[in-house]
């Protein structure tokens, strides 16, 4: 057993040089949502710091512990953002995620999820289509605004008292099964990547981005076979599930030549521009280079409409009441939060109403909504306080996991507020 | 190891949530944001009210365990380091809400945890004022500003924490209540006990509720950015503006080292060959008085040979300017693994004198420092930048340290403005005082807190 620990610490070595940049300031306890709710230092950065640099110094023997303070984490990065000292403080926790998990190993459920479901895209999508077909079994509609669907089993595993998105009748895989168009006027040829959220659960995002492309004649590439991003896995800290799925989608987009890689998701975007090559050191140099090189063109498809097609300035609209949700992984880590409110002012029948802390996390953070709901739900709620206080008829935002949490969050206080992603209210225009 | 018919004693007085014995949530309470070793702290308890706190106190008074309050932990002089033998941290976070603010005879109370910058805030929307701002004050908790007493940019004009406390109400080593202090201007019943606990350090006792004065804001302000090209003219400019009968809310200096980490750090074309910077900003009732000081501000700058002076026009320019004092700790910050902030003050027509010494010793110890700091109180960050993984350098900062408080109190400064003893100063506490200082102190602790159990050895050790 010491040995064991012995040999953590040792792996723990390597985020020495990171870890030492907390001045331990405490600065963090201002912004993270986590901390805000428990009150606890070992749920903010700086504690979590702490906690590894004992276990990395060999002062600290109940692993489990600190990886359960580890998991007590969106991975929002508003830490980080805010940090004086720059400490990168999601790259700390990723690979500190996978380094305690190679050592204290995956717990049952999820290596079934990650190592069965997400690396065969094939097996995954069959499954999830058939649930969608079953899935009205389960369900009932709880909100036709939001339209998301509430469990009709009390207390089952996963859907509890979550006002949970069904899974679309037909995902946008289906109803797009593959493009490589040439460019018209737009001039760019862009590739993209809608992501699990997108194609499973809200097709109707990704109709929106490829009406939008197809309006402003870009090329378009979506090929088949495109896997997760690999998120999931990495923040669980299954590496090697992780790097599977960059391999394969490696592997496909490197089939043709593009511009940019779009996503419209902000979470596919910071982990594929961010955590992709952040976590390829291990790799030889050539798939370093590959992997940087595909990183570096990925681009969220807001940020590519403003800054790229420079699409017609902002008008003074009027009408529809709308505000907008900074997600995390755009604001915080991609720094894109102007393209996104300058695209919605573009609508003339929106009139742009900013919420309070409109960067504050929605609560959601991928698994931590699954492992702590209890505590996502008290994060979501101030959320969806600041968001019916503005008085929105719509929320929009670029993120379809935040899409998610926020229509769970309304859809439980039954507000008549409709969830939308910025693309889908853009491309009205069209 | 503490009994487990204590820990169940505590469970139920706290409820189990709030009664932290776990390997991991203990070291999370080992540290705060002084550059010293942690100490794991045998258990952490969050009392969520005041009776909860009382017995909280008698009962570790009872088992003889040494007590550590910890608001937000970021004190900068090892202040929340718990005890190594049996120490015990109790949170004041369960206990952070604003019990009154009273418009009408300007006060407020508030419980011990309350967030400084929310207080201020609540302050503001009722059209009222609570001036001290430490850099901290995100986080920090007013109970920690009080048992520091906390300054921060305003101090010149405005004061420090001291300033604003009318009273504080406490619980004693043995857990009895003690009232001192009061919500009336004028108040001299019994001892003045509540100045006692400002600065204490949780040595005296341990906040319950604290009454804090409150004052009309400023209606108007303006800021000003001056450049020089010798340290000696910025300085001679903040003795004229005060000779002038001028009071400016900040006036804040970046020396040469601080003002080339800033523009290493955010290229926003600050002048790398200035010698000091000065950041100074005027407030007050009215806007033509605002902008008549500011006028002679500019003026008294320039006739004392500043290099370029810039006024700013609007919010937006004001916000520009104080852009390189904002990123001055984030810039020294970031340059090495390791920062060691300092607080070193001197009389302001000292701090030419003062600056010069800090950068001779940097160059005698090869060490990296940048200074700011507030010139209109003299109250200066010397930041030394390291690496404590180093130990030979590190060793080399002790000793510069050493040397850096030497020469401020050779010319007629004190060791800390505003960070505290803690256990990071105290073993220079009797050069700046005393003997006798240290004795009388001691007694004093003894005679309150015969076991010697609140927050034993900060301040005056022992
Ligand atoms: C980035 C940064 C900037 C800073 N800027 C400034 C600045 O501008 N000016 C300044 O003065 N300081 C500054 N500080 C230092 C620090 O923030 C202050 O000392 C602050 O007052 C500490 O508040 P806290 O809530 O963190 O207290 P803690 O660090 O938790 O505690 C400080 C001391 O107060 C005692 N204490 C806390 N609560 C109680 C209570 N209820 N009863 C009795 N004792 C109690 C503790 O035992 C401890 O000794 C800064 C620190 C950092 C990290
Ligand atoms: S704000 Fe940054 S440096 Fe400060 S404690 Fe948090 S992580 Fe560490
Ligand atoms: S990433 Fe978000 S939740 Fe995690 S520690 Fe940082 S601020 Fe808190």
């Amino acid at each position: 057993m010491t040995e064991d620990l012995h040999q953590l610490a040792k792996m723990l070595h390597e985020l020495d040089d990171q870890m030492v940049a907390c001045m331990k300031c405490g600065m963090c306890q201002a912004v993270c949502p986590v901390f805000a709710e428990t009150m606890k230092e070992g749920d903010v950065a700086r504690g979590k710091i702490a906690l590894l640099e004992n276990l990395s110094h060999e002062m600290i023997a109940d692993a489990e512990g600190v990886q359960n303070k580890l998991n007590m984490c969106l991975l929002c990065g508003s830490c980080a953002a805010n940090c004086p000292s720059g400490v990168k403080v999601l790259d700390i926790f990723l690979k500190a995620r996978v380094i305690v998990n190679t050592y204290m190993g995956l717990p049952a459920v999820k290596k079934v999820i990650f190592k069965g479901l997400l690396t065969k895209p094939a097996l995954f999508n069959t499954v999830l289509d058939l649930a969608s077909k079953f899935q009205g079994v389960f369900t009932k509609t709880a909100s036709e605004v939001i339209g998301s669907s509430c469990s009709r089993i009390v207390n089952a595993p996963i859907i509890g008292e979550r006002h949970f998105m069904p899974l679309a009748k037909k995902p946008l895989r289906k109803l797009e099964p593959s493009l490589n168009t040439r460019p018209g006027k737009g001039g760019y040829r862009v590739a993209f990547f809608p992501g699990c959220v997108i194609d499973k659960i809200y097709p109707q995002v990704g109709q929106a981005v490829l009406k939008a492309l197809r309006h402003h004649e870009i090329g378009i590439y979506m090929p088949t076979g495109q896997c997760c991003c690999g998120i999931p896995a990495l923040a669980s800290g299954d590496k090697e599930s992780f790097d599977k799925l960059v391999l394969r989608n490696l592997e496909i987009f490197e089939k043709e030549n593009f511009d940019y890689l779009l996503t419209a998701c902000a979470t596919c975007t910071a982990t594929m521009h961010e955590l992709w090559p952040l976590m390829s050191g291990d790799k030889t140099q050539s798939m370093q280079d590959r992997i940087a090189a595909m990183a570096a063109k990925v681009m969220d498809v807001n940020q590519f409409m403003v800054d790229v097609v420079k699409v017609s300035m902002p008008v003074q609209g009027s009408g529809t009441k709308v505000t907008y949700h900074d997600p995390c992984h755009l604001k915080k880590s991609m720094k894109v939060f102007e393209q996104p409110r300058a695209l919605l002012k573009t609508n003339p029948n929106v009139e742009f109403v900013e919420m309070a802390d409109a960067d504050r996390c929605c609560g959601c953070g991928g698994s931590f909504n699954l492992q702590h709901y209890d505590l996502s739900k008290e994060i979501g709620t101030q959320k969806r306080g600041n968001i019916v206080a503005s008085g929105a008829q719509v929320v929009a935002t670029g993120c379809p996991a935040c899409m998610m949490q926020m229509s769970d969050m309304l859809s439980q206080h039954k507000d008549n507020v409709a969830v939308k992603h910025v693309m889908e209210i853009y491309a009205e225009t069209l | 190891m503490l009994s487990t018919s204590l820990l169940n004693e505590f469970k139920t007085l706290l409820g189990k949530d709030n009664v932290m014995d776990s390997e991991s949530d203990r070291h999370a309470y080992s540290y705060d944001a002084a550059v010293l070793d942690s100490v794991v702290p045998e258990l952490v308890l969050r009392p969520t009210t005041s009776e909860q706190l009382g017995r909280t106190v008698a009962l570790c008074n009872e088992n003889k365990l040494p007590m550590t309050v910890r608001g937000a932990g970021t004190n900068l002089s090892g202040g929340t380091i718990p005890t190594k033998e049996h120490g015990v941290v109790i949170l004041t976070n369960g206990m952070n809400k604003i019990l009154e603010i009273n418009e009408e005879d300007l006060y407020a109370v508030v419980q011990p945890g309350a967030v400084t910058a929310k207080f201020a805030a609540e302050v503001a929307k009722r059209g009222l004022f609570y001036p001290p701002d430490p850099g901290s004050q995100a986080v920090s908790t007013l109970g920690g500003n009080v048992a520091e007493n906390a300054g921060g940019l305003r101090g010149l004009k405005y004061g420090v924490t001291k300033d604003y406390v009318m009273g504080v109400n406490f619980w004693n080593a043995e857990g009895e209540y003690i009232k001192s202090g009061g919500k009336t201007v004028k108040c001299v019943t019994g001892l003045n006990i509540a100045q006692l606990m400002v600065g204490s350090e949780g040595t005296l006792g341990v906040f319950d509720e604290i009454i804090l004065k409150l004052v009309p804001p400023p209606v108007a302000s303006k800021a000003m950015l001056a450049e020089f090209d010798d340290i000696n003219k910025a300085s001679e400019t903040v003795a004229a503006i005060i000779a002038n009968k001028i009071v400016p809310c900040t006036l804040e200096l970046l020396d040469n080292a601080t003002i080339n980490y800033v523009e290493d750090f955010t290229k926003a074309g600050l002048p790398r060959d200035a010698a000091a910077i000065l950041l100074i900003e005027v407030d007050g009732g009215h806007i033509a008085l605002v902008d008549d000081d500011a006028e002679k501000v500019v003026e008294i700058c320039k006739k004392h040979g500043a290099k370029r002076v810039q006024m700013a026009k609007d919010a937006a320019e004001k916000n520009k300017l104080w852009e390189a004092r904002r990123n001055a700790l984030p810039a020294l910050a970031r340059a090495r693994p390791t920062t060691v902030l300092e607080d070193a003050t001197v009389p302001r027509s000292q701090i030419p004198a003062m600056i010069k010494a800090i950068n001779d010793i940097g160059v005698k110890y090869k060490l990296q420092i940048g200074t700011f700091g507030h010139a209109g109180d003299g109250n200066l960050h010397p930041t030394i930048l390291t690496d404590k993984r180093d130990k030979e350098e590190f060793h080399r900062v002790e000793l510069a340290v050493d040397e850096i408080f030497d020469v401020a109190l050779s010319l007629g400064g004190t060791l800390s403005g505003e960070h505290g003893i803690g256990t990071a100063k105290s073993k220079w506490l009797e050069k700046e005082t005393t003997k006798a200082t240290i004795i009388y102190s001691r007694r004093l602790k003894k005679a309150v807190d015969p076991n010697y159990l609140l927050n034993p050895g900060k301040i005056i050790g022992g």
